[in-house]
């Protein structure tokens, strides 16, 4: 063969190879993530990571998360509810099938409600179930929930991840092979490594654009930003290292997305152990903090600071951080009303997120300034866990609340931080039995503000979500209304 | 030789024994419940009940050492706390990553070790012995982590000849496998190869300076002949106790490497399954990783006595 022969067969092999990417828009997308879920089940664990890979792919519930925190129905296509708030008629889609070929029917929804609240349920957020008193099979179609007393959350409630409706057949290994109804299909594991989906041929709503998904679980932070750079991933959502964004910004192969998420972060106090027990000091702790300090420099400035524990994105937030603006004088008064001229000594205690260990060195020197001392402790999870959260062994924490619509943990006086206002308690019972959304909205915005003026706790920020992602993908979820990583209309540009 | 070799058999056995029951009171002690970690911070109290009862926590030490240790015994290793899945099975799949990795790893370190010691000790004091000795002492001196990080930044992201990390699995084909492996392997190869190279060469300039190879010299034999038939065969004995210790430490020694690139070995096992007090993968790795040592050490002991037949009768 001449050279110039073997010229021109290379350019028609260029050409060919080059008509080829044009006519085939990428119909693959890898994701990467930090943690990896233990199992597949996300009605048994608290791990966020199960539903960040399996959440709306996999696994449908009666009603969902929009990206924008809306709940929308799922697999009911409609409700009735009753005049007294207490029975749901849930009607469900017609045509759904479980990824192994078996027909979605209120037997299924009825399996999965009774097993999340059962006796042995292993079910992670149990409360969410706790009003129910029974679920009808009506015809295969419909199915009816009874409360024991009207609860305005219930559809909320329903929407989450631990709330899918899974199949009883397929109940015995869904922590290795979950089989649901979603768009996607759980294809395979490699633990350690990767989980890989594929589109589901037989979806009953929209069909996704992906034909194959595959999640990788990169945990460390310099390694994430390698992968994205070396463009082994196509998208990384909860990218780790906030610092190297702007980096991301500045280069066109990239688009980066920051988010709300519904993680209130908060220096929490433990409001029985002396001297958290007197207001006046929480307040004095509540006023030296800068929250732009503690965003900046743990964050990179990622993230919108907050004066209550509500998300900010929530129609229903009302915006209390003056109550408790930076005043580092005022704190010091206040210190010497409540007794300790001379400030005192405390613990800090943190859990293994930067957000809690970078910022807790920030928030110990801003303490130190008003006279406080902290003893600050790193804790991995396990040990936080059981120090602090069960044991409540400590003075203050700092941790963020990932939880949707989580103020109810206020009403719970034998909750970490010990806050135990009957008042408060009162006020929530009203917020759950009330189904009128403007008055239940009233509601909230006192509740908001009670939290804020008893100073429970100190309101940091709210946590942003970021994500890095090729500049061709479209349809990428910006906020995180629970844990999800919703690919279904998710696609690239051609 | 056979009693040599069943002394050491029993000392194997015993070792076990003491490691098995050191390990399972060492994660006892340990804070933190596993169900707990599990179900977060909105469970309620029968749902962890329910979980401890699932996972069969809820029995006494000794009852649950025992279970523990008579499955070992059968090879059984029982099931992961958090995967859910056979501890045998989990490790199997990583020990396709690690024991790969570390053999990679060990083939370049002697692969370069070897010759770079033996020119060295040969040319004593001159320019290459000079060069040599620094080059190593850099190698040592730098931290592997940082090197890998270097690479991935120099053949990943902007040579984009390697992936930044990540291990396709061997059904990807013996490669592509190898090829994910190249660059961890490197990182994990140069620190050794230095170590090693440095032991090889003292090792051997010692013998060098022995009376057998000045009788060797006078019989006739140039320097080289009585390197090679002589010097070499005896200086091996300290290289080899440093590539058994390189071995075991390669095999779980890796859990910064394997961060560095993603990698599913044993030592992110191991680092995942602490923090989730995932105990009895803890307990079942740092077991097998205890046998891995003392099966090598006791390999190594074999080595010696092939290598120095001096030694068989001596113990």
């Amino acid at each position: 063969m001449g050279l110039k022969k073997f010229g021109s067969g290379l350019i028609s092999v260029l050409a060919l190879a080059a008509s080829i990417s044009i006519a085939e828009a990428k119909s693959d997308i890898i994701v990467a993530m930090q943690l990896e879920p233990p199992h597949l089940d996300p009605t048994s664990a608290a791990a966020g990571a199960i539903d960040s890979v399996l959440y709306s792919n996999v696994f449908e519930g009666l009603t969902r998360f929009g990206p924008d925190g809306s709940v929308n129905p799922g697999l009911a296509e409609s409700w009735e509810i009753s005049e007294d708030g207490k029975t749901y008629t849930f009607k469900l889609h017609e045509g759904v099938k479980f990824h192994d070929g078996t027909d979605m029917t209120a037997e299924d929804v009825k399996f999965s409600l009774d097993r999340a609240r059962a006796d042995d349920s292993a079910n992670a957020q149990k409360a969410l179930f706790a009003g129910i008193e029974s679920v009808e099979v009506v015809d295969p179609q419909t199915v009816t929930v009874t409360l024991n007393e009207a609860n305005s959350n219930f559809l909320f409630n329903m929407a989450w991840g631990d709330a899918v409706i899974v199949a009883p057949e397929t109940i015995a290994d869904i922590k290795t092979n979950p089989v649901g109804t979603g768009a996607f299909k759980f294809s395979d594991w490699v633990q350690g490594d990767r989980i890989d989906l594929e589109k589901n041929p037989d979806y009953w709503g929209t069909p996704a654009n992906l034909d194959t998904v595959t999640f990788k679980f990169i945990s460390d932070p310099t390694a994430a930003f390698a992968s994205v750079m070396a463009e082994d991933v196509n998208a990384f959502v909860g990218f780790p290292a906030p610092e190297n964004l702007p980096q991301f910004e500045a280069d066109p192969r990239f688009q980066v997305l920051v988010g709300s998420t519904e993680g209130e972060t908060i220096l929490a106090m433990n409001n029985k152990l002396p001297p958290f027990d007197n207001a006046k000091v929480r307040q004095a702790v509540a006023h030296a903090i800068d929250r732009q300090a503690i965003i900046d420099g743990a964050m990179f400035g990622y993230g919108t600071p907050i004066g209550t524990h509500f998300a900010p994105h929530n129609p229903d937030y009302v915006d209390l951080t003056e109550l408790s603006a930076h005043d580092p004088e005022l704190s010091k008064k206040l210190l010497a009303e409540a007794g300790f001229p001379d400030g005192f000594e405390t613990t800090l205690k943190l859990p293994p997120p930067s957000y809690a260990r970078r910022g807790g060195e920030i928030i110990a020197s801003q303490l130190r300034a008003i006279g406080i001392e902290t003893e600050i402790s790193n804790l991995e999870w396990a040990q936080w866990l059981e120090q602090v959260f069960r044991g409540k062994d400590y003075g203050l924490t700092i941790v963020s609340h990932t939880e949707p619509m989580d103020i109810g943990i206020y009403a719970r006086p034998d909750y970490y931080f010990q806050y135990d206002n009957p008042e408060f308690q009162k006020l929530f019972e009203a917020i759950t039995s009330e189904n009128d959304p403007e008055k239940r909205s009233e509601l909230l915005k006192q509740a908001e503000e009670m939290i804020a003026k008893d100073y429970v706790n100190g309101y940091l920020f709210q946590l942003a979500f970021p994500t890095v992602a090729d500049a061709r993908i479209k349809g990428l979820w910006k906020n995180q209304p629970t844990q999800a990583t919703d690919l279904t209309a998710v696609s690239w540009e051609e | 030789m056979l009693q040599y070799f069943l002394k050491r058999l029993l000392s194997l056995g015993l070792s076990l024994v003491a490691a098995s029951i050191l390990i399972f009171l060492a994660l006892e002690v340990v804070p933190g419940d596993p169900a707990a970690y599990m179900l977060g911070i909105n469970a309620q109290e029968d749902t962890l009940n329910a979980l401890r009862e699932q996972l069969g926590l809820n029995g006494t030490i000794l009852q649950r050492y025992l279970s523990w240790a008579g499955g070992l015994l059968v090879g059984d290793f029982g099931t992961s706390y958090t995967y859910r899945t056979p501890v045998s099975e989990l490790i199997g799949e990583r020990l396709w990553v690690s024991l790969p990795l570390a053999l990679y790893a060990l083939t370049l370190s002697t692969m370069i070790a070897f010759p770079a010691g033996i020119w060295a000790a040969s040319r004593r004091g001159s320019l290459v012995d000079t060069g040599v000795m620094g080059v190593t002492q850099l190698g040592v001196a730098i931290p592997n982590f940082w090197f890998a990080m270097l690479m991935v930044l120099v053949f990943a992201i902007n040579l984009r000849w390697f992936s930044a990390g990540g291990f396709p699995g061997w059904d990807a084909g013996f490669l592509a496998g190898m090829k994910a492996l190249t660059l961890p392997a490197i990182a994990l190869a140069l620190p050794q190869a230095s170590i090693l190279t440095r032991v090889m060469r003292s090792s051997l300039l010692d013998t060098l300076g022995e009376d057998f190879i000045r009788s060797a010299r006078a019989k006739g034999l140039t320097k080289g002949q009585a390197m090679w038939r002589h010097a070499l065969r005896n200086a091996l004995i300290p290289v080899l106790t440093i590539m058994g210790l390189q071995f075991s430490f390669l095999l779980a020694g890796a859990i910064i490497i394997e961060n560095v690139f993603y990698l599913p070995g044993l030592g992110r096992l191991v680092f995942q399954a602490i923090s989730s007090r995932d105990l009895i993968v803890v307990e079942s790795v740092v077991m097998l990783l205890v046998f891995a040592v003392i099966v090598v050490n006791f390999a190594v002991d074999l080595a010696y006595a092939l290598v120095d037949p001096r030694l068989r009768r001596r113990r």
